[in-house]
């Protein structure tokens, strides 16, 4: 197996603050890289500089062992971009600009025309081919959006928040069609803020924090990093919340996290069933009515908040170098 | 496919990408040539009626060079604009992810721009005809006086396609461009001549590139009356070779200026 994407030391600041502070990744040939972190954390920018769309200021990277630098347009020539907002001309058909981006891949004419209806039919768009892109829905654009990126049969593809903003059915939707393009052999490289969707599609994953890796690993290593199980509660009454926290914290291994929204609270724990019926006995006579009560694995969204300190779509200030104290977890394979 | 090949086939891609935003949006059209009707019906009867030109010419004669100008160099704001818009939207990081020729969509949108200024430029040749101003000269004169203009306008879309990339937002690059545009056309022989303007006034008008386009085009269509006094200042006394000199510096500087722009710039 050799390394589709290699990335060393890669550093960029913008003015005064640091985007990126030394990422070193690498992502196996015709494997799926989910790149997690929160908004700011630097996803975009590592994209950036891989796809030749920004210069870093230290570090190398080598995608199909081409230099993005020095070899910048044969590494355009072998890869496919779909950015955070998707990048139709919303005058032009989905038809014209699939030709187009064929055209300026420079394939013939004819092989340019024959490969847009191609695309256009695997994403559910032959429909509409004859309609400017204006009339599109949210996630008509992105597919069209994807189905460009993927014209000149990209071997590696990049996809930077690809579901951003879509509706859950389209989501779901895109999930399936990168689940397809990675089942066809195409090297991804995904960033996300949703944890689900990394879980999903991605066979490793890379943490990024405020421009550092700060985890890297299978899904089951991460969650086996921050490891225990989670007694988890969803009562009916949210005012009811502190006091099952205070019974129940006799069990708890840390803090519960409590959510007033969801009315549910998160506890970690070590034990099985019966920490389970410990906990149930503890809550006798509490009067909080238990809607559902379950005992599971810590998700993607435990690992982050262990991680980071803070949840997945919490927004940070780029380049705050005030980190709360993460875990030492920087580093390790 | 050589380097040249590879340029001029991409360019072309994205002129036609260009020309279909028009053909799909007619307003484009409509609007960039109702405003120069508007100019000439305006100036025609408003400002006509109380505006003496030299030497006995009607107004219609004297005010056509001067609103083909004042248009072509108005209209050199949709390719800062459209630019602008590329940017806004991510289109241009698209281009930017491919491995097409780097000058390829600034080639392409002012090439289309210039096409766009062949419209405009008949049309408003049209509407003068209607109102009284005729062509006195041979139709190779003519045709150069066409070609002037052309070649000023597509200079100027160079310069506002740097401001473009520069400025990012279509609103602030129309907004931006006319605090400078409009002086630029209205201190100059466009519509009133300079004779009784202010001596600094006069100097600036003198020397601005826009009198010597339009004291080219007046002088290439025939609209000078024939012995009527030299105008003063070498430029406007050799207004064609003026105005290409100019073209010549703009695109030199503004070429190269925005294609390094658009090398390193990125979207939102």
């Amino acid at each position: 197996m050799t390394d589709a994407i290699v990335v060393e030391g890669l550093a960029k600041r913008f003015g005064a603050t640091t985007a990126l502070d030394g990422v070193d990744l690498t992502v196996t040939e015709g494997s799926v890289l989910g790149l997690l972190g929160p908004n700011g954390a630097g996803k975009t920018t590592v994209v950036r500089i891989l796809t030749t769309l920004l210069l870093a200021d230290a570090g190398r990277a080598e995608v199909v062992g081409l230099d993005v630098v020095r070899d910048a347009d044969a590494v355009r020539a072998a890869i496919g971009l779909t950015g955070q907002y998707a990048a139709v001309d919303e005058y032009l058909t989905g038809f014209e600009n699939l030709e187009m981006v064929g055209r300026l891949y420079h394939l013939p004419k004819a092989e340019a025309r024959s490969r847009a209806g191609e695309l256009l039919e695997r994403f559910d768009l032959s429909g509409a081919a004859d309609r400017p892109a204006k009339t599109y829905s949210g996630g008509m654009r992105r597919r069209l959006d994807i189905a460009a990126s993927l014209i000149n049969r990209p071997r590696i593809l990049f996809l930077d928040e690809p579901t951003t903003g879509l509706d859950p059915r389209s989501r779901l939707a895109m999930w399936e069609f990168i689940a397809e393009l990675a089942d066809g052999g195409t090297t991804i490289l995904l960033t996300t803020q949703y944890l689900e969707e990394a879980d999903r599609l991605a066979d490793r994953m890379v943490v990024i924090d405020r421009g550092r890796v700060i985890a890297r690993g299978t899904a089951d290593d991460l969650k086996a990093q921050v490891g225990g199980q989670r007694l988890e509660f969803t009562l009916s009454r949210a005012l009811d919340l502190p006091e099952v926290a205070k019974r129940l914290r006799p069990l708890a291994v840390e803090d519960a996290r409590i959510d007033e929204q969801t009315r549910r609270l998160s506890l970690p724990v070590h034990g099985g069933t019966e920490v389970l019926a410990e906990s149930l006995r503890l809550l006798e006579g509490s009067g909080a009515e238990v809607l559902d009560v379950g005992l599971r694995r810590p998700d993607l969204d435990d690992v982050f908040l262990t991680l980071t300190g803070h949840a997945a779509d919490d927004a940070v200030t780029r380049g705050d170098t005030q980190a709360e104290p993460a875990p030492a977890a920087g580093g390790t394979r | 496919m050589t380097a040249l090949a590879m340029a001029v086939s991409d360019s072309l891609t994205i002129t036609r990408r260009n020309l279909i935003k028009v053909k799909r949006v007619p307003d484009l059209i409509v609007f960039a040539t109702l405003s120069p009707i508007m100019f000439v019906l305006l100036f025609r009867y408003v400002f006509g009626s109380a505006i003496p030109v030299p030497g006995g010419l009607s107004y219609a004669e004297f005010l056509l060079p001067g609103i083909f100008a004042q248009t072509v160099v108005f209209g050199s704001t949709i390719t800062g604009a459209s630019l602008a818009e590329d940017l806004q939207k991510g289109l241009i990081d698209r281009f930017r992810s491919l491995p097409m020729a780097r000058s390829a969509v600034l080639v392409g949108r002012t090439v289309a721009d210039l096409l766009l200024n062949v419209l405009t430029i008949a049309v408003m040749m049209i509407t003068g005809f209607v109102v009284g101003w005729r062509i006195h000269t041979s139709v190779g004169e003519a045709v150069l006086g066409v070609l002037l203009l052309l070649a000023f306008a597509y200079a100027m879309s160079w310069v506002m396609a740097f401001v473009g990339l520069l400025v990012r937002t279509p609103e602030v690059v129309n907004n931006a461009s006319f605090i400078v545009i409009f002086p630029i056309t209205f201190i100059a022989n466009t519509f009133v001549p300079i004779d009784n303007f202010p001596s600094a006034l006069k100097t600036f008008a003198e020397w601005n590139p826009v009198s010597a386009v339009v004291q080219g085009a007046r002088e290439l269509f025939g609209n000078v009356v024939p012995g009527a006094p030299e105008p003063t200042g070498w430029a406007l006394q050799n207004p064609v070779l003026y105005v290409f000199i100019w073209v010549a510096i703009f695109l030199a500087v503004f070429v190269p200026l925005a294609v390094r722009t658009y090398r390193r710039t990125a979207g939102r």
